[in-house]
């Protein structure tokens, strides 16, 4: 019986209170289709920065002149240091055969082996790779003394560490834009929503005086009067994004699922399914709408009994 | 008027316990105002000190000119404004110290008539009425039971499906004091209830409230028809510029007059035929 009411009311104020409450629903529209479409983005840029950070890995070259027993010495040293996840032996042969199948006649050229054997040390934590790297740097040579003081040193049979870190910084910095973009572009539309949707009720509680006034005369409680505004807001949200939904759905159809079947390079980033996407974007509307409208209303003077 | 609605009005008030006369001026007064002073935020002065009671099943007139308070009166009942000083209590209960969420039940139990009717113009006389119902959260059988009933009662059963638009004044103020009346609240508030009307027509509403009043409900009407009040002989409070200047309690009318002695009584005394149309 009550949401009976309520809902004949909220429909009965969204009809004499169309234009803006058609402005707001166009706001809506706008924020979810934007959200709708950088919220995949945002997951596709991250999920590969942390692919990126996964593969984040410091290269250990060994001497040349390194025997095998100094060479499994530095082995077990590398597993004892801490913030190592692993540690992979990379030898000189190996390496050969590892760049020959990327490019095989400029080995061909070379003809000896360039390239030392080096150890592969993956992190535990990306973030530390730099402390990571200058721990396990090569003790300097300027202490000549020192050195053969400690011959027992295992870490002189490296010759040089080197990280990934530019590649890696540059890919960081560029997912950080995406967010930062996605989420200002994302936080001033919702801004913009709310402001509409407050906007929209505050003109429908004046479409709606006359029934306000009675309804405080004749003894209705604050929340009675005051759902059908709620309704009002949280239809606006809901009408907004199921428009946007129903736009993103389209384009999805009709773009991003043929090129799909051309290009292998879409399928890399996971993201979300868009059944679950079209929830998010249709519940938060519902939702930020009717905490809008509420505040609004509990906001309003006119309202107060 | 004809009496089967009367029977309606006896049938529907059956419950409400006590006759006006066994309730008149027993026990707690319905209104009490206790030194109350309203001054309006620019300045002006709506009540001073004034202190005054109203008894169960009283009907009051409450008269003098514009500005003098009774608006303010009725407000302050209705807990729309707060008194600047002093204390009113009805039933027994201050307003002063009742919480801001109570003030609808408050509410529920007192009903207003207002010059201005206050319908809704989009909606018919039946749906106005229901309309008072739903919001105080009525099931709908008891809204199907009740609206039609109190809808005859006030005489308009042939205008169930009107709009407001479609009935003349003295319809549209039945309409509303029909909405006041359809919970049957102990307490009824008349703000100038034929200040746009014309004598007869006046007459007919008057000749409504006291119906109402005589099932048991207390009636205070604001008016500033003095020469109605005085034929009606009831009791009388005038204001002047916000001050209590006269209470008669006018004992020289009876309290046993029916509805239709009263509205003959009206008549004759207003000059008016019995012949003429009570809208």
């Amino acid at each position: 019986m009550r949401v009976t009411f309520f809902l004949k009311e909220a429909m009965r104020t969204l009809r004499r209170n169309a234009t803006p409450s058609l402005a707001a629903t166009l706001t809506v529209l706008l924020t979810a289709l934007v959200l709708g479409f950088f919220i995949p983005v945002v997951q596709a840029t991250n999920g590969a920065a942390d692919d990126v950070r996964n593969r984040v890995v410091l290269d250990i070259y060994v001497k040349d002149g390194a025997d095998q027993a100094a060479i499994n010495k530095l082995r077990t040293a590398l597993e004892g240091t801490p913030n190592v996840q692993s540690v992979e032996f990379i030898s000189k042969e190996e390496a050969l055969k590892q760049e020959r199948e990327r490019d095989a006649q400029a080995f061909d050229v070379l003809g000896k082996n360039p390239l030392p054997d080096l150890f592969r040390v993956t992190p535990t934590d990306p973030d530390l790779i730099t402390e990571l790297g200058d721990q396990l740097a090569p003790p300097t040579p300027a202490k000549g003394k020192g050195a053969s003081a400690q011959p027992a040193s295992p870490l002189a049979a490296v010759s040089d560490v080197q990280t990934r870190e530019e590649e890696t910084s540059k890919i960081l910095s560029g997912t950080n834009l995406v967010n930062i973009l996605a989420f200002g572009l994302g936080g001033l539309l919702t801004m913009a929503s709310v402001a509409l949707i407050s906007n929209t009720i505050r003109l429908s509680i004046f479409a709606r005086r006359r029934e306000v006034e009675v309804m405080r005369l004749v003894g209705a409680t604050n929340w009675f009067i005051r759902w059908p505004f709620v309704i009002e807001g949280m239809f606006v949200g809901l009408a907004g994004s199921a428009l946007a939904v129903a736009i993103l759905g389209l384009i999805k159809v009709t773009i991003i699922d043929s090129l799909r079947q051309s290009f292998d390079i879409l399928q890399v980033p996971q993201t979300m399914s868009f059944p679950a996407l079209a929830l998010i974007l249709l519940f938060g509307s519902v939702l930020v709408a009717g905490v809008g409208s509420g505040i609004t209303l509990t906001l309003s003077r006119s309202l107060r009994i | 008027m004809p009496a089967s609605s009367k029977d309606v009005a006896a049938r529907a008030l059956a419950g409400a316990a006590t006759t006006p006369r066994a309730a008149d001026r027993r026990g707690v007064p319905v209104i009490e105002y206790r030194d109350v002073s309203k001054v309006y935020p620019g300045g002006s002065v709506g009540l001073e000190r004034v202190s005054l009671s109203v008894g169960r099943g009283e009907f009051v007139f409450l008269v003098g000119p514009t500005g003098c308070g009774k608006s303010t009166c009725l407000k302050l009942l209705l807990k729309e404004i707060e008194p600047s000083e002093g204390e009113i209590f009805i039933a027994g209960k201050g307003l002063r110290t009742m919480q801001r969420k109570r003030v609808p039940f408050l509410r529920r139990n007192i009903g207003a008539v207002f010059q201005d009717y206050k319908l809704l113009p989009n909606r018919t006389v039946a749906a106005n009425v229901a309309y008072a119902l739903e919001v105080v959260g009525q099931p709908r059988s008891e809204i199907r039971r009740k609206v039609p009933e109190i809808i005859r009662l006030v005489g308009l059963s042939t205008k169930l499906h009107a709009y407001p638009d479609e009935l003349s004044g003295g319809e549209q103020q039945r309409v509303s004091i029909a909405r006041a009346f359809v919970n049957h609240p102990p307490l009824l508030l008349a703000d100038e209830p034929t200040g746009n009307l014309d004598p007869e027509t006046s007459i007919g509403i008057m000749q409504l409230l006291y119906r109402i009043n005589r099932t048991g409900t207390t009636v205070v009407v604001a008016t500033h028809d003095r020469e109605m009040v005085d034929k009606m002989r009831r009791r009388v409070l005038e204001l002047y510029e916000g001050r209590v200047i006269r209470d008669e309690r006018s004992g020289s009318y009876s309290q046993d007059e029916s509805t239709s002695e009263f509205a003959i009584r009206l008549r004759g005394e207003l000059g008016i035929g019995a012949e003429g149309h009570p809208n």
